[in-house]
């Protein structure tokens, strides 16, 4: 009860906290994306010939791609050539053995993020990879994990210790010539995390990576991987924050999610990318793919995502619902403040017999933000008794801002039953006043109410993580009103 | 408590208020009653705070110190309270959030603890038997499909748990039928003490048999122009508003 007073309290004096900027020196690629760039990634990370051969033939493909202009997002034309796609922090060893060999000035980076790294320190029930601009630097918790036989690590890291495990799995849910984003980032993914859960084991702690972006002029192009073994179960979440700056910074994210039969895969995001400045200025593009395959029988996947940073959003976490039974998730907040501009959803492919999917979206557009919710579904001839429902949200603060909803509805199949919900509303200055009359102040109302309107998707977050994205909800909405 | 001078304010360009006055005494009940359309509702949101209530000119003096230079929160934080003729709707947060948040906002602005969480719940359910009002209207969204009388109901609630200095009561009885009517009458009378006040906006004298004011006003046309005791509503009722404004006049 008071964490909540509190969290209002703090949100009315705070902006975006995460913008400073560490002093640590980085080893960068060479400026620019060739073939020579992917080598210079591969070599760095100590790559099998396979996956320097991977990158390559992902990279030729990507040349002859265009971006994709379908989505109500508009940006001026990014030059490829004119960002690093590499940036290391300076180390003397190249994989820290344990946490008093990690640089102390990247320990404390994470602190000020509120993640300590210390065994001691963190929150018990949950591991942490920390990702700093292409490389992981920490992770937690592993000889604890490890006697189950989970393997958390860097995706790096697992391509030297369990090359076969990830081979095996790499570019099988999102394919190398998937989308011009998804081709980029198999040319030149640098680091991210990697999970496996092996059969009949339910993941002891909560799983979770922390991006940040803290190089200028870079892109982050993580991919990360997570296989649930035969009735296996996991929860992971992964939150990123990066520095204030002027320009704009790519962010190319790949997820790969695998569910095996009985399998449950619960994958949560707390987005804080820095959004821009309210004229629009900066930010970061988070052009991203994360896709999950309920490959076995009865097979659970669930994306819960709260999406308030970067200034431009262009993501869709999907199911693929392969196995009979299975089941797909997606409980969406998507915040566009200022000039922000998201274009977010899903997309629940039903292919196997009585498949269920869950579709929960919550857009909060402020200022002059543009909000699109676009959601696909798509029932397979085969797909006897697949099940959907959907309900899009929208919340309206102000009058210069919009909110979209585009959903397509495929269906092959007459047996399946789709149902689509959608509602627009808007906070009025009377609902303000009345809060106002009572003791709380406007900002602290808009809080108030914005979290009420995205109840049901707080609540599917892990409890250690809802009440700080019910503090982000606040925050990121701050100077919407008076 | 609470005292007005001279007050002269409008609503989009329109001039409502045109030299109100009105002065109320510490635990003193006033009663305005008054024409439709006469500023009633208006001098309620001008003394709340509300957005677009341009006062011109006169000022409001509330436990001593300008009330017109605070904010609407800062102003229930004081000890000010208004109960809506029209009480707002919000979807998705509950009753009892609200209430709590409006409690822990009120006694944050002045300096003070929160209350603790658990006698704010014995307290809420305590206060809410005393009014009728459920366990269920407790726990829906902010008077979302509430009744017309429930919502006022609700608002006496907030009320009691907010425990201001001075309540402005907005038509709190229309709406309400018999039983309710003594219900909230019980309610405001539980809450009648030495220092507080209460300023009772209503058409009905009926509810004045219940809440015995010690003053009544006649408002019209923007300004008090009639006040006598607890059988100048008697007269109101039995000669209409028109008879004795022209006298006024
Ligand atoms: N937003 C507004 N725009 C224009 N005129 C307004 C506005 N609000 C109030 N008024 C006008 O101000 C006058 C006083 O309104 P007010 O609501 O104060 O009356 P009242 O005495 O409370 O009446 P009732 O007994 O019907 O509740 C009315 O003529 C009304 O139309
Ligand atoms: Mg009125």
């Amino acid at each position: 009860m008071t964490q909540e007073a509190d969290t209002l309290k703090e949100l009315a004096d705070q902006k975006y906290k995460y913008g400073f900027v560490s002093d640590i020196e980085s080893e960068l690629a060479p400026k620019g994306l060739s073939e020579e760039t992917v080598r210079y990634i591969s070599a760095k990370k100590n790559e099998p010939d396979w996956m320097l051969d991977w990158r390559l033939a992902a990279f030729r493909r990507w040349k002859t791609m265009t971006e994709p202009k379908w989505a109500r997002v508009h940006y001026p034309p990014i030059d490829f050539q004119d960002a690093y796609y590499y940036a290391a922090p300076k180390v003397k060893k190249p994989a820290p053995a344990s946490l008093d060999e990690v640089d102390p000035e990247l320990i404390k980076t994470y602190e000020k993020l509120g993640i300590p790294l210390s065994e001691q320190k963190m929150l018990t029930g949950v591991a942490v990879d920390a990702v700093f601009d292409s490389v992981s630097v920490a992770t937690t918790f592993k000889s604890k994990l490890e006697e189950v036989g989970v393997i958390f690590c860097p995706i790096s890291e697992a391509l030297a210790k369990h090359p076969d495990l990830v081979r095996k799995y790499l570019g099988t849910v999102v394919p190398v010539a998937d989308n011009f984003y998804a081709t980029l980032n198999s040319a030149v993914f640098s680091d991210g995390s990697f999970v496996y859960i092996p059969e009949g084991v339910r993941c002891p702690m909560e799983l979770s990576t922390y991006f940040r972006i803290n190089a200028s002029n870079t892109g982050q192009f993580e991919r990360t991987i997570i296989i649930a073994d035969k009735g296996a179960y996991v929860s992971y979440l992964e939150g990123c924050t990066a520095p204030m700056r002027d320009e704009n910074q790519l962010h190319a994210a790949v997820v790969e999610l695998v569910a095996l039969e009985g399998a449950e895969i619960k994958y949560s995001t707390v987005q804080n990318w820095y959004p821009g400045d309210e004229t629009g200025k900066g930010g970061i593009y988070n052009f991203v793919t994360k896709r999950g395959d309920c490959r076995g029988a009865n097979s659970k996947i669930s994306w819960t995502q709260v999406e308030t940073g970067s200034s431009i959003t262009w993501k869709y976490p999907s199911c693929i619902l392969r196995g009979e039974n299975s089941v797909g998730e997606f409980y969406s907040i998507a915040i566009a403040n200022h000039f922000q501009q998201a274009d977010t959803g899903t997309k629940m492919i039903h292919l196997g017999k009585n498949t269920k999917s869950r579709i929960i979206s919550k857009g909060i557009s402020a200022g002059s933000a543009q909000n699109t919710y676009r959601g696909l579904v798509r029932v397979h001839h085969k797909a006897e008794g697949a099940r959907n429902f959907t309900q899009c949200d929208s919340l309206l603060l102000g009058s210069k801002c919009g909110a979209h909803t585009v959903p397509y509805i495929e269906s092959r199949n007459p047996s399946a039953i789709l149902e689509h919900e959608a509602t627009t509303s808007k906070i009025s200055d009377d609902q303000l006043f009345y809060c106002q009359s009572r003791g709380i102040p406007a900002e602290e109302a808009v809080a108030l109410i914005v979290n009420g309107f995205c109840k049901e998707v707080l609540q599917q977050l892990p409890m250690e993580f809802a009440v700080e994205a019910q503090k982000l909800v606040g925050i990121s909405l701050e100077g919407s009103v008076g | 408590m609470l005292e007005i001078k001279d007050l002269y304010a409008s609503v989009q360009g329109k001039e409502i208020l045109k030299g109100l006055s009105l002065k109320i005494g510490a635990g003193e009940v006033h009663a305005i009653m008054g024409p439709n359309g006469a500023g009633k509702s208006t001098t309620s949101y001008a003394l709340a705070g509300r957005e677009g209530y341009d006062v011109t000119s006169g000022s409001v003096t509330f436990k001593g110190e300008d009330l017109l230079a605070l904010k609407a929160e800062e102003r229930a934080a004081k000890g000010l309270f208004l109960a809506f003729q029209y009480p707002l709707e919000i979807p998705g947060v509950s009753n009892l959030t609200f209430l709590k948040t409006a409690v822990n906002s009120q006694a944050r602005l002045r300096g003070e603890a929160d209350l603790d969480a658990v006698q704010f719940l014995k307290f809420v359910r305590t206060t809410a038997k005393t009014l009728n009002v459920s366990e269920d209207m407790l726990k829906r969204p902010l008077n979302v499909g509430f009744s017309g009388g429930e919502k006022k109901r609700n608002e006496v609630l907030q009320m009691a748990m907010l425990k201001p200095s001075l309540a402005i009561l907005d038509e709190t009885d229309s709406g309400l039928d018999i039983d309710a009517l003594k219900v909230v009458a019980e309610g405001v009378n539980a809450l009648r003490a030495p220092d507080r006040s209460f300023l009772v906006i209503t058409h009905y004298q009926r509810l004045l048999d219940y809440i015995v004011p010690d003053f009544v006003h006649v408002l019209a046309g923007g300004r008090i122009v009639r006040s006598g005791d607890k059988s100048l509503a008697l007269l109101l009722e039995e000669q209409g508003y028109e008879a004795l404004t022209e006298k006024a006049a």
